[in-house]
């Protein structure tokens, strides 16, 4: 079928179809001694919602803000649309911001808040106003055109930061932390609605954010930061399932992680001998690694299948004690005592209302998981 | 618990302390009798004499124009002080502004008045200019103190603005000096009215630097008050004081009227 | 702003003369306070530091200048003379003393007196609070010579306290209180008591009221809360009070020159006299020098206090 295939999906970075529309290449940020941005290197596609996903301090938001053009790189060259934003003022550039605090401005009222930036471009009010009008509509705020900031809840000023970034349609939004100041419930309905909006208008969107689930929603492919360095970039499930370093497997998600040295090496499996284990992990692929060789390996609780009798197989199999039940609802998570005394987690999904097997505190039980479920870390 | 009443006791003192010479100055505006401290019936007539007395009349006038010149210019040159000092980084000079801000603030006004005054009869002297002392070189000293408060109260503000606001509007295409008007002096504008108004006040009030640095001719009102108490009572003084309070209390009264609709009127 | 700079004719004057000597944008907006406080705030003092080593002279301007020409012959004669007087004449010796212990006491007295105001302020309701804040800031707002005049009819002999004692026959001769210090302590912790409270409130509202119901949850009565908790936390608040009494209470001379007595030498108005009594420039700026070097140094005490305890 010949079906055409939306922007988003078509994967500019594997396909390599397209040229990146935002170069990053060698930007460092240096403050005094301090490396904010570290030698950082990265291609973004347009209509692409890329998050940067670290904690604080990680130098996700000097990087946002050397593309806005409020930091300058001390090296390195950022190019934007084949253009390089080299000495262009943040009032020069195709982009726009939503800044976390959204910023609004105080002393306006909604609509001209919108409308400021169109005004800046010398736009007559008429035509102005018609875009407003508009970008309020498309972000459900026509009735609060004319009240001010203070008069408006979290999640609306939200939404009116996004109309006044989105409404001059830069080549390039920029959003620090866009659902940071929201609760919980607001912020799961808005990641929809925003990539519905991203979508809609085809803008490249660069999100920073901290929240790891935020990023695997709303993603196209996120960059992971660490030290001012990217660590790994890959499209959400890459980065779950095949993190490439230890920051980013226990970065993401939670994980279960072993020191092991290899204790066999062949084309299509290897072992690794596991002292907290008391016995070894076998791992049914190839790696590129050599014998006696230190790895991590890392499985994902929910991975990891917990029985009252064992299971019918015998590699990646190990008896421990229920320590500790942490009923979530939708899942328990189990909290398990090797003999070696280290310690384990496993989830299960409550599948049904009532546990069949009722495993609970102090229980002998076994834990295996499937010779594919870990990542050999090398790093 | 048990309601502690020493307190408040001790805060209505207080408020007595503040007041109570306050209000003997308003009552004793309306004694007949020439001596401020007996009463010898109601009247006005100090009132009247007031207003027929042409020195006060027209020290008045010059306190006015000099107060109202000189809280302007010191609320400009303030806020550009403050501006710098807290947008600008690292500069050449930094330090210097820095301390040059600060220092009349806890500069004594007898050491303010007199270098003030050396320095307009040196330049008098090398430049010719400014010729003679009066108006022009009180307003340039009270300009020189109070821009240190103003730069005080406005540099608060400004540390305190979300500079991601001036950041916004950059990034919605404005340039720097539109930032500034645009966006930073509208959000900080009730600093800057409290910075003019303090201005105002310490311009109105001044005796000191006043007296240094005037010339034949322009005498303020502190002056005029200053003479009149030195030599003793005189009960148009507390006629003057009266109307000064009276103008000051309609003028907060007003103040706080319009404060309290301007919060109704944005919903908080 | 260039539309304003257009229409007035002075800024438009400026502006070109500015543009002329290169200042645009950046360096224009940093030059304009920086000129006018080198010019009228940091100049002024080189003005006083020569003077105060000039000759003084029945001439106006009273003195000499500092460098003579004669012919081809340039003599500077310097006098540190007018520095002798300073310590030769105990006069100006015991005046700053008196000033640094006057200032000081009077701070203190305001700080006892301010502090259980702002305290109370603090923990009023919203409502009761900025009305009791506006009734602090009011009296500021009126004239400050009207004020210390009101109390001259205060304790006058033939003024209202005295008539009061008198009416109510607890005293039967009028006490002396005007033209003594005490009436100068008065005068100092009336003016300036605003500027006590104000910071003492600002400081004081900011405290976290789950700190005092921690330390009472605790066991901590009121008392050892308040000495434990809330007046160590207020620190900051005490010592930025203490330097607005303090400092400006050193150099004032409008309180001791109505309150006080001919004894009552404060620093400010020893300056005054010198100045327009005597005539004295030279003199006067080499007591503005001596007052400056000798105000630097409690500035520098308090700052280092202020540094400390905001680190804290």
């Amino acid at each position: 079928m010949n079906t055409p295939v939306p922007v988003a999906t078509s994967k500019p970075w594997i396909t390599g179809a397209e040229p990146p529309f935002i170069r990053i290449s060698k930007v460092t940020k240096r403050f005094g001694d301090f490396y904010a941005v570290d030698d950082v290197s990265l291609d973004i596609y347009k209509g692409e919602l890329f998050c940067l996903l670290g904690g604080s301090g990680c130098g996700k938001s000097t990087l946002l803000r050397m593309l806005a053009g409020f930091e300058t790189p001390t090296e390195g060259r950022i190019e934007i649309d084949g253009q390089d934003m080299a000495g262009k003022a943040p009032y020069e550039r195709p982009t726009n911001m939503m800044f976390q605090s959204y910023a609004l401005f105080p002393h306006m009222t909604v609509e001209k808040n919108v409308a400021y930036g169109l005004y800046r471009d010398g736009m007559k009010k008429a035509e102005a106003m018609e875009k407003v009008a508009e970008m309020l509509r498309l972000v459900q705020l026509t009735p609060f055109a004319s009240r001010k900031p203070h008069q408006l809840s979290g999640g609306q000023r939200q939404r009116v930061a996004l109309a006044r970034s989105l409404v001059k349609r830069p080549k390039l939004l920029l959003l620090d932390e866009p659902l940071g100041a929201l609760d919980k419930k607001l912020r799961e309905e808005t990641q929809f609605e925003l990539i519905k909006i991203q979508e809609s208008l085809g803008v490249t969107f660069i999100v920073v954010t901290h929240d790891q689930e935020e990023a695997m929603t709303l993603a196209s492919r996120i960059g992971v930061m660490n030290a001012g360095q990217i660590v790994q970039v890959g499209e959400p499930p890459e980065i779950y399932e095949h993190p490439n370093s230890r920051f980013v497997a226990d970065f993401i998600g939670s994980v279960n992680m072993f020191e092991g040295r290899v204790t066999e090496d062949e084309p299509d499996y290897i072992r690794l001998g596991v002292a907290d284990l008391g016995g070894s992990i076998y791992v049914g692929h190839g790696v590129s690694c050599v014998l006696d060789q230190q790895l991590w390996y890392a499985v994902r609780p929910e991975k990891i299948r917990i029985s009252r009798t064992r299971p019918d197989k015998t590699e990646n199999v190990f008896r421990a004690v229920v320590d500790e039940i942490a009923y979530m609802g939708n899942i328990s998570i189990h909290r398990l005592k090797l003999p070696t005394g280290r310690l384990l987690s496993a989830t299960k999904a409550n599948l049904t209302r009532h546990d069949d097997e009722a495993i609970t505190w102090g229980d002998e039980v076994w834990v295996t998981w499937d010779d594919t479920a870990g990542a050999v870390l090398t790093r | 618990m048990r309601r502690n009443v020493w307190l408040p006791a001790f805060v209505i003192l207080g408020f007595v302390f503040l007041y109570a010479p306050i209000l003997s100055l308003i009552v004793f505006s309306f004694n007949e009798s020439k001596l401020v401290t007996v009463w010898g019936g109601f009247s006005t007539k100090w009132y009247g004499e007031l207003l027929r007395n042409p020195q006060i009349l027209s020290a008045a006038w010059i306190s006015l124009k000099v107060a109202v010149t000189s809280a302007t210019l010191a609320t400009v040159l303030g806020t550009l002080a403050a501006f710098v000092l807290t947008r600008f980084g690292p500069f050449k000079g930094r330090a210097l502004l820095t301390g040059m801000s600060a220092a009349p603030l806890v500069m004594p006004d007898v050491i303010t008045g007199l270098s003030l005054l050396l320095l307009f009869v040196a330049m008098e002297q090398l430049i010719g200019w400014p010729a003679g002392r009066g108006m022009t070189t009180i307003i340039i000293a009270h300009t020189t103190f109070c821009m240190a408060y103003v730069t005080v109260v406005a540099q608060s503000r400004f540390a305190s603005l979300d500079e991601s606001l001036e950041e916004a509007a950059m990034d919605l295409g404005a340039r720097p000096a539109r930032v500034f008007f645009d966006v930073t002096v509208p959000v900080i504008a009730p600093a800057l009215v409290a910075g003019w108004l303090l201005s105002f006040t310490l311009s109105l009030d001044d005796l000191v630097v006043a007296s240094f640095v005037t010339g034949p001719g322009a005498s303020t009102l502190p002056m005029v008050i200053f003479s009149k108490v030195r030599l003793g009572v005189s009960p148009d003084i507390n006629a003057l004081a009266t109307i000064i309070i009276a103008i000051v209390a309609v003028g907060v009264g007003i103040a706080t009227w319009q404060m309290r609709r301007g919060a109704r009127k944005n919903g908080g | 702003m260039s539309a304003v700079i257009e229409r007035v004719a002075p800024l438009r004057w400026t502006a070109a003369l500015l543009a002329a000597l290169g200042l645009r944008g950046r360096t224009l907006v940093i030059a304009v306070p920086m000129l006018w406080l080198l010019i009228f705030f940091l100049v002024p003092f080189l003005v006083v530091a020569k003077l105060s080593v000039s000759e003084p002279a029945i001439a106006m301007p009273p003195y000499l200048p500092l460098v003579e020409r004669d012919g081809a012959r340039m003599t500077i004669s310097l006098s540190f003379e007018n520095f002798g007087y300073l310590f030769d004449d105990p006069l100006y010796i015991k005046a700053y003393f008196f000033s640094i212990r006057l200032a000081f006491f009077s701070a203190v007295l305001t700080l006892l007196i301010g502090y259980p105001i702002a305290y109370y302020i603090a923990r009023s309701s919203e409502a009761r609070r900025s009305v009791l804040l506006m009734l602090v800031i009011l009296p500021f707002w009126t004239s400050f010579l009207l004020r210390v005049y009101a109390w001259q009819g205060f304790l006058r002999s033939n003024g209202v306290i005295n008539n009061f004692l008198l009416w109510t026959g607890i005293i039967d001769q009028p006490l002396v209180m005007l033209q003594t210090n005490f009436a100068v302590y008065l005068g100092i912790v009336y003016t300036y008591l605003p500027f006590m409270i104000l910071p003492l409130y600002a400081n004081l509202v900011k405290l976290d009221e789950a700190l005092l119901e921690a330390s009472a949850d605790l066991g901590g009565r009121p008392l050892p809360t308040f000495f434990h908790v809330t007046l160590p936390l207020s620190m900051p608040g005490i010592i930025a009070g203490f330097m607005l009494v303090f400092v400006p209470a050193i150099g004032e001379f409008v309180i001791p020159e109505l309150l006080g007595g001919p004894d009552t030498l404060m620093i400010g108005r020893v300056l005054w006299n010198e100045f327009f009594s005597n005539r004295d420039w030279p003199t006067a700026s080499a007591v503005a020098i001596a007052m400056l070097i000798a105000l630097v140094i409690p500035i520098m005490i308090l700052r280092t206090a202020q540094q400390r305890v905001e680190e804290e």
